[in-house]
């Protein structure tokens, strides 16, 4: 007889007797405080049911409340009861209806048998606490705490302020240290019977009244004055979620539960029948010798956290829709967009797909239809070319491509011809990659077989909506990486420019460029733009091309040393 | 207030609901005319620990009711009133739900919806719920995921008892669009197959896909609108504005079945829908070329965790 536990139970008292048996049927002598609340028939079953194991006792019942003095209370006094009824037992397990032992017994006696003076209890003080939740740390040992957490909210919050306002401090009593921990411990008898037979437990206890929490500060504190040895961990493994409250392991949790190696867990789901057979049952498989390492399923539960207060980037759905500011990435991965380019090279598509290996579509927000790549009327994610349909969200329509498409990099070309109601969600998003070659647009105009005065007409109409976009671009609430060229100054030296663009897009350009695309003719270009300002139109944003005569450069002989190789 | 009135258009036909005992989850639900569905809808509940049925009949003449009068979890009204000027059923079912949901996790779903929450095939309704219980929610949204055939929607026919989604397995992941509602604080989510096929030209019509099926009732509350949005305003918070993501599920919607056609031309004419029946309209006219929602970017459903994974519902912080 080296164990035994004190276990404080209040609901499912049917599982708490199935654990309880357990222990004391393995020769582990239990104790139980059940809460008051708990009516007097079914406490009556509950007794009436663990009767024929002569190593249970019971105690009084209080009522014990969350976050109260109730409960540190109620574990003096299973634990005093624990101490003087079983002279034999050396460790105190302190546990709950809600815990299941995971190893069998022997295994947590040889356990405790080596190491015979050690107190388990996590204990670690409140300036290295990280985990407290509500913003209470320090301030549980310095303020007074009259009024419930749970039922009378509204007096304890302004009870709090009121003490902040005033600057009340409690003084803490001398020799103590305030640490704090997870409540599930295990001590031994020495330490334990120290600290319930201290002569200034008065003091403490009153103390200890009006802390905040004290279950996860009582013990945890008081035990540094007696203990020999401290391990600061708890032999219970015990998950919490980001508003502190416990995770609840279910029957899925099994295969888990098992690689812990830990020796006992909570919180178990009371319906998790599968889970109770498993390890409540005589024939497991021993784990003997191995460490507790609760670490192996931290993964699970540090993702769940992080899912609820993280999300996934660039997701928007039915349970995630973040304010603006709060996406946290407004798209799920890095795209680039290439205004200009199909209208200064004839195969700019193609040839940006062989360069890069990525996805590259066509003008998505063209005002006709969505062009995405291969043409498709469909696309990833079921999202449709319908112009009314994606301009009815363009943000959504934009955030769905981009989600569906993870793992594969999508590219896209734009145009003051497209809807422009995109504008400032691309230059807002740090996703995007956006390169211009301004002016470009005039190209397909001076290509064009149109009357001048249309021509004139529309090229006014695409100046000013590019401006517009250029304006957005470079705001300060810009957070795309955005390069912008005049097209006088990329043409001077497209293929260093080309290169450029595609050095940041990935390892598969690393390579040097080898092949360029096909540049359209631009022979009387300039004279183009000179009969544009001669008709009172004034081409500012495609930069200085003389009237005259032609500064074509040659693209085919690289100019780079870099290039040549 | 509203539902308080209509209490008078239902007629009991068979109340079990003394049997309820007060943890039980129980489901609320309208229908007309639904007997080749009913049968796998009972068990698909069941299955998950679903304790009663209430259900409201709204005249059906083939057998619906006789076949739900049968059952032993069921508790059956019965009203021949006009579906539309009761709201959509809503008025019923609130009135109902003050009168038996009191205090209940209750799920109010149509006989084509069937609930997927996380971990819905290791465990069961009630564990969602008690984790609810702990982390004091007391709503649980689950969009309205519309599922179809492959090749035209009649190519298959139904056979009673049978699972829906073995027919129609398919969905649309990621082409859904969202707003917030500011008067009720709900989002409106629109999109799938629906828009896709029968709006293109008119997205704002697109019908509503966001759903709160599944609330802690309170004697109080009252869906506003369908199962769409809820009062008070705050059960419609089911959505995180701060970047995480709270849990959701989903609603597979088996409405595409070789049933449509016949329903479709049949609510058409009863002109017993929202909004002037436009929805029904806007299918019927579709429906004449017999057509097809099915393309190659279609996912075929598997299980909660691809819609998970698709980023159609979220574990939120339940592991």
């Amino acid at each position: 007889m080296s164990v035994g536990f004190v276990m404080l139970v209040h609901t499912a008292l049917d599982r708490a007797a199935q654990v309880a048996r357990h222990w004391a049927s393995r020769d582990c002598p239990v104790v139980i405080h059940a809460d008051k609340r708990v009516s007097t028939k079914r406490f009556r079953a509950f007794m009436e049911s663990l009767s024929d194991l002569d190593n249970i006792r019971f105690t009084n019942r209080h009522r014990c409340e969350w976050g109260t003095w109730s409960l540190v209370a109620a574990t003096q006094e299973v634990s005093t009861v624990m101490l003087r009824e079983f002279p034999d037992v050396r460790h105190v397990y302190f546990a709950s209806g809600s815990c299941m032992p995971l190893r069998p017994a022997d295994e947590l006696k040889d356990y405790l048998k080596q190491r015979p003076n050690t107190d388990f209890i996590e204990s670690v003080t409140i300036e290295d606490v990280p985990w407290t939740v509500g913003g209470l740390d320090h301030e549980r040992f310095t303020l007074r705490f009259p009024f419930s957490w749970k039922r009378h909210r509204f007096l304890f919050d302004r009870y709090v302020q009121l003490q902040r306002a005033l600057r009340i401090r409690r003084k803490i009593p001398d020799r103590i240290d305030p640490h704090m921990g997870s409540q599930w411990w295990c001590l031994t008898r020495q330490t334990l019977s120290a600290l319930l037979e201290d002569p200034e437990r008065a003091t403490y206890d009153r103390y200890f009244k009006q802390v905040w929490i004290p279950d996860e500060s009582y013990f945890q504190t008081l035990v540094r004055l007696y203990s020999r040895q401290i391990e600061s961990r708890s032999l219970t493994l015990s998950k919490f979620d980001f508003q502190g409250k416990p995770h609840i392991f279910y029957d899925d949790h099994l295969q888990l539960l098992r690689r812990s190696d830990c020796f006992v867990a909570r919180k178990i789901w009371p319906h998790a029948n599968r889970l109770y057979e498993t390890f409540l049952s005589n024939n497991r498989a021993s784990m003997a010798g191995s460490e507790p390492s609760p670490e192996k399923i931290d993964r699970v539960f540090a993702q769940a956290v992080d899912r609820r207060t993280r999300g996934r980037s660039g997701l928007t759905m039915q349970s995630r829709f973040p304010n603006e500011g709060w996406e946290n990435g407004q798209t799920a991965a890095p795209y680039s967009v290439f205004q200009g380019f199909n209208c200064l090279f004839t195969d700019f598509e193609q040839w940006l797909t062989r360069r890069t290996g990525t996805r590259v579509h066509g003008n998505l927000f063209d005002p006709r239809r969505a062009q995405f790549a291969g043409n498709e009327a469909i696309y990833n994610g079921a999202l449709s070319d319908c112009a009314a349909l994606r301009d009815y969200d363009c943000q959504a329509f934009l955030i769905s491509l981009i989600w569906s498409t993870r793992g594969e990099r999508q590219s896209f070309q734009f145009g003051p011809a497209d809807t422009q109601d995109i504008s400032w969600f691309l230059a807002k998003d740090s996703n995007a990659q956006i390169n211009v070659i301004s002016g470009a647009w005039a190209l397909p105009l001076f290509h064009s077989n149109r009357n001048f005065s249309e021509i004139r007409k529309e090229a006014a109409r695409l100046q000013k909506r590019e401006g517009e976009h250029l304006n957005v671009l470079r705001s300060p609430y810009t957070k795309a990486r955005v390069r912008i060229w005049t097209l006088a100054d990329f043409v001077h030296d497209p293929m260093s420019n080309l290169q450029e663009i595609l050095d940041e897009a990935g390892p598969r350009s690393a390579r040097r460029l080898t092949e360029v695309p096909q540049m359209i003719d631009m022979t009387g270009f300039g004279q183009f733009l000179q009969n544009l300002k001669n008709q009172g139109m004034k081409p500012v944003l495609m930069g200085d091309f003389p009237a005259s005569n032609e500064v074509m450069p040659a693209p085919a002989i690289p100019a780079k040393p870099y290039l040549v190789r | 207030m509203r539902a308080f009135r209509k209490r008078r258009e239902l007629r009991s036909v068979v109340n079990r609901t003394s049997a309820i005992r007060s943890n039980d989850i129980l489901i609320f639900s309208t229908m007309r005319n639904e007997r080749a569905r009913l049968e796998y809808f009972l068990r698909y509940y069941r299955d998950l620990g679903v304790n009663h049925f209430l259900m409201v009949d709204n005249a059906s003449d083939d057998g619906s009711r006789e076949y739900l009068r049968d059952q032993r979890d069921v508790s059956l009204w019965t009203t021949g009133a006009s579906y539309k000027r009761s709201r959509f059923g809503v008025d019923w079912l609130n009135w109902l739900q003050m009168r038996y949901g009191h205090g209940h996790w209750t799920l109010t779903v149509d006989p084509d919806e069937f609930f997927v929450y996380p971990f819905c095939d290791t465990r069961p309704m009630r564990a969602l719920t008690d984790w609810l219980d702990a982390s004091s929610i007391k709503s649980f949204g689950a969009m309205l995921l519309d599922m179809y055939p492959k090749g035209t929607i009649d190519a298959v026919p139904y056979s009673p008892g049978q699972n829906p989604f073995e027919i129609a397995s398919w969905f649309d992941s990621s082409n859904y669009t969202i707003r917030k509602n500011r008067l009720y604080g709900n989002l409106w989510v629109q999109g799938g197959p629906r828009a896709r096929a029968f709006f293109s030209d008119v997205p704002e019509r697109a019908p509503a896909l966001n759903k709160i099926p599944l609330v802690k009732w309170h004697r109080s509350y009252a869906f506003v609108s369908s199962t769409h949005m809820l009062l008070p305003r705050g059960l419609n918070q089911v959505y995180d504005e701060w970047g995480g993501e709270k849990a959701s599920g989903c609603l597979l919607h088996a409405k595409f079945l070789d049933t449509f056609a016949h329903k479709s031309a049949e609510e058409l004419t009863r002109g017993q829908h929202y909004a002037n029946s436009h929805e029904y309209r806007a299918y019927h006219d579709v429906l004449q070329d017999n057509p097809s929602f099915w393309c190659k970017w279609s996912e075929k459903y598997i299980n909660w965790r691809q819609l998970e994974i698709l980023g159609l519902m979220s574990k939120g912080n339940w592991a």
